[in-house]
């Protein structure tokens, strides 16, 4: 059995510990919001926070995160309201959508250790994510947003 | 007052108490309604035939159905907004419901429902609107009888009906249940465009709020009780055959349930897809490899150079190319090729499926509901509408999710073990098992007059087909009309123009990639056409200029897009401009790019300026998005995109060797929208043909050397 706490609430996980935080959140606590797009790592979908720092799910051995405290995107909020979700409905920036988990995952991440984030920030934090309907533009633009808001409401 | 059309008297639209009461208007697709081989769907039949449209329930919810498969291009806000927009909905009450699989949601311009040839908007347009005014003009009809009073003294606001001078109202829900026993119309109105409250207008999307708090049901995403997960191991080979396989290791992975074989490869199901993975890489299979084991890149580009030599079909035959370029001035030659290019969609391909014993039942992240259907019902026996089709959020399509493979395969397995069953891909199997887009072998010559005009092109085309695959009835007289267009609709006012077209298939499967042939023919017509601009020392924007006067709706993007971009101004140090258009799907887009080149001769795009015409805009923040999509997906072609052939196999893998566009190089994209009053048309695909040749033709001003092979790779 390996403890893990995902979104404020202890689970007792009964699988192999090589399995993938991924497929433990998917597969046996039933949280789809995180999303399997490559399993190496090199686009992000399945990125989440562990211990408030995003991390590549689908690399990540449940084992090692035994303990450590798991957000994923349903529990980033109750409901929709984190300010990057908010940024994220106010610019449209999802098309599909499939990416954008990871992609509000690793934005939030950002703006919680660099609320005001110059372009080359967002570069850094967000160019290991792929988003295949193009919408990167949005995505700077809702982080901006996001920053603002975050900055106006603090 | 708009139209009048008559909606009534043609008999396909119906209305109907709807169970629990209110308006429902149902109506099948003229053209769609009878064929030979199938029974007339207008029938009466026992069972329920689902074909609602639009449903208006006592409490004033208006439930707008979507036919097509919302992928990200924003049809399930753009057709609900045209039916709102003619009902004269109150857009905060109505709900949109994705339809299942059945004859009533067929899409008349591709005669089975399907998503594909960004067609949703232009297919639906009049159907969707006039059974919106057919529910409106009921709902008059029941507020006038009520009131006892003429129904032209009546009018809606918002999902009410209104008498002005008696100041009475009542509430769409409130009349539902009495319109649905009146009669149909024979003829309603049509709004003018001047009365639309919500087509033009930039709707927020109705899938966006599900979308950013990890909501959205994708296929990858669909649970069943007693669900079991499978993967495939299949062939790396293109057309081979297992021969046998060991799966004792494979078998004693725990809570692995079963290996077997399947038309495909040897499936292995599981309780969960980690479990299903680890027994797949355990197995041990011998394959029977087939004519393709020894196939390579570099073999299919020898293929196409001796395929060349034949002369092909003429796709287009204006004047004679081969005499005007032999007498002419100066003659241009030079050879254009592409590379096979996988989708690569986000969502790796899927499928779950619950075969019974009479019925199946299927989700799926799927472009083809009839397609969904038809392949179900061949692997069951069931008849087609035993077999029920759920459209899931598609985590991209690109044409990829029109195929059938990876529904196949589900079926066959769900059908094996009897249980529900999801079928996963790994990226890998994505990549390396896609319908790629087809390699092409361009040889094109043009020929100058002493005075510097352009008298003759010629276009000669090698390459694979795709409705030889999918639609064989569709290749006439050697043309795939896919594989030419784009470049046989060349528009330019040139007085001999030749495209013909060699279809030859070395073995690489191939399908449907946005924007189809465009994508790789407006890259060679549009480099070309500078290239020979740039031998004859001619702007290539005000060459285009004069050679499309006879192309309005080309010269309007294409002058839009070169004023927006300040075409003709310097640039800052070290930048380049080019410009390329095209027409896909019936619109227009032109755009002017600005690069510059490093050191190391990579090419970075710092500014697209796009214009666009699509005919009348139902909601222009999506055309934005698709415009920015489109160019972001031709654009990661355009500097990385190469999917290579070696021993059969694709040498491709995974986003580590098929690399993405990412945020540090994602240029900075303005859209403009050519207002239009001409009927809707694409915005999904044509985005994506102009970005390849205006950085390549950006390429050719920095450097003086053309871009003729794709990916762009500067030496």
């Amino acid at each position: 059995m390996i403890q893990l706490v995902i979104n404020g609430t202890a689970e007792n996980i009964d699988v192999d510990p090589g399995t993938p935080l991924l497929w433990v959140l998917r597969d046996t606590v039933g949280l789809t919001g995180t999303k399997y797009g490559c399993g190496i790592a090199a686009c992000g979908a399945c990125t989440v926070h562990v211990d408030g720092e995003p991390v590549r799910s689908c690399v990540t051995p449940v084992s090692t995160v035994a303990g450590k405290k798991i957000t994923t995107i349903e529990g980033l909020s109750k409901d929709g309201s984190h300010p990057v979700q908010r940024a994220w409905v106010a610019e449209e920036v999802p098309q599909c959508g499939y990416c954008q988990s990871g992609q509000i995952m690793a934005a939030a991440a950002l703006l919680a250790r660099n609320p005001r984030p110059t372009d080359a920030d967002i570069d850094d934090a967000m160019s290991g994510l792929i988003c295949r309907c193009g919408t990167y533009q949005r995505i700077r633009s809702a982080i901006k947003r996001a920053a603002q808001t975050a900055a106006g409401e603090g | 007052m708009g139209e009048a059309i008559n909606a009534g008297r043609r008999g396909f639209l119906k209305a109907s108490v709807a169970v629990g009461g209110g308006l429902l208007i149902s109506f099948y697709l003229p053209g769609c309604a009878t064929t030979k081989s199938t029974p007339a769907v207008a029938e009466p039949k026992p069972a329920f035939v689902p074909n609602a449209w639009i449903r208006i329930g006592s409490d004033d919810v208006v439930t707008l159905m979507v036919a097509s498969s919302e992928m990200g291009q924003g049809v399930m806000t753009a057709i609900p907004m045209i039916a709102a927009d003619e009902l004269d909905a109150d857009w905060r009450k109505v709900q949109v419901e994705t339809a299942p699989a059945a004859r009533a949601y067929y899409n008349p311009i591709i005669g089975q429902q399907l998503t594909g040839g960004s067609t949703a908007v232009r297919a639906y347009w009049m159907p969707v609107r006039q059974a919106g005014a057919t529910a409106r003009e009921m709902l008059v009809n029941a507020a006038a009888a009520t009131w006892q009073v003429p129904a032209d003294e009546c009018h809606t606001d918002a999902g009410m009906v209104i008498h002005k001078s008696s100041g009475r109202s009542l509430s769409y829900g409130a009349l539902a249940e009495k319109a649905a026993t009146l009669p149909v119309p024979e003829t309603v109105f049509l709004k003018d465009k001047s009365e639309f409250r919500y087509i033009g207008k930039s709707v927020p999307r109705v899938d966006t709020p599900a979308k950013v708090v990890g909501a959205a049901v994708f296929g990858q995403d669909v649970r069943l009780p007693g669900m079991l997960t499978a993967v495939v191991l299949h062939c790396p080979v293109f057309g081979g055959k297992l021969a046998s396989f060991e799966a004792d290791r494979a078998r004693a992975v725990a809570g692995v349930r079963r290996v077997f074989a399947i038309d495909s490869g040897v499936a292995v199901v599981a309780d969960s897809f980690w479990a299903a993975k680890n027994a797949r890489d355990v197995l041990q299979v011998r394959w029977d490899e087939g004519a393709n084991a020894t196939l390579s890149s570099e073999g299919i580009l020898r293929r196409f150079q001796k395929a060349a030599q034949r002369p092909g079909a003429m796709a287009r035959q204006t004047g004679d190319a081969g005499r005007a370029i032999a007498r002419a001035a100066k003659k241009l030659e030079a050879v254009y090729e592409v590379p096979y290019l996988a989708h690569a969609c986000m969502e790796p391909m899927n499928c779950t499926a619950d075969v019974r014993q009479d019925s199946c039942e299927i989700w799926a992240p799927t472009q083809a509901q009839t397609g969904t259907q038809n392949t179900a019902a061949r692997i069951t026996g069931l008849a087609p509408e035993k077999i029920s089709v759920h459209t899931t959020f598609l985590g991209g399509g690109f044409g990829r999710r029109s195929e059938q493979d990876f529904v196949a395969e589900a079926v066959q397995i769900s059908k094996a073990v009897g249980a529900p069953i999801k079928l996963i891909w790994t990226r890998e199997d994505d990549m390396q098992h896609d319908f790629y887009r087809p390699a092409t072998y361009n040889q094109l010559s043009a020929g100058i007059t002493g005075k510097g005009e352009l008298i003759g092109w010629h276009h000669h085309i090698v390459g694979p087909s795709i409705f030889a695959r999918v639609f064989p009835a569709a290749v006439k007289n050697g043309i795939d009309s896919t594989s030419v267009e784009g470049a046989a609709n060349l528009p330019y006012a040139i007085p001999n123009i030749n495209v013909s077209y060699v279809l030859d298939d070395p073995g690489v499967p191939v399908g449907f990639w946005r924007s189809v042939g465009s994508s790789q023919n407006a890259f060679v017509t549009e480099c070309f056409f500078d290239e020979i601009a740039h031998a004859a020392r001619k702007d290539p924007y005000e060459w285009r200029r004069q050679l499309l006067k006879q192309h309005p709706r080309h010269l309007g993007v294409l002058e839009l897009a070169a004023n927006r971009a300040g075409w003709g101004r310097p640039t800052a140090p070290g930048r380049h401009r080019g410009i390329a258009v095209a027409e896909a799907f019936n619109s227009f887009v032109s755009q002017v790019v600005e690069i510059s080149i490093s050191e190391h001769g990579k090419v970075r795009v710092h500014r697209v300026v796009c214009a666009v015409d699509c005919g009348i805009v139902v909601n222009p923040d999506t055309v934005v998005a698709q415009m920015q999509g489109g160019i972001v997906y031709g654009l990661t072609a355009a500097l990385y995109g190469e999917i290579t052939i070696k021993n059969g196999r694709v040498q491709q893998s995974n986003f580590n060797d098929y690399p993405m566009l990412r945020m540090n190089e994602m240029p900075e994209i303005e859209v403009y929208i050519v207002p239009s009053t001409e009927s809707p048309s694409g915005t999904g695909e044509p985005g994506t043909p102009p970005i390849a040749p205006a950085v390549a033709n950006a390429v050719l001003a920095a450097t003086g050397k053309p871009v003729r092979r794709l990916p762009i790779r500067i030496s």
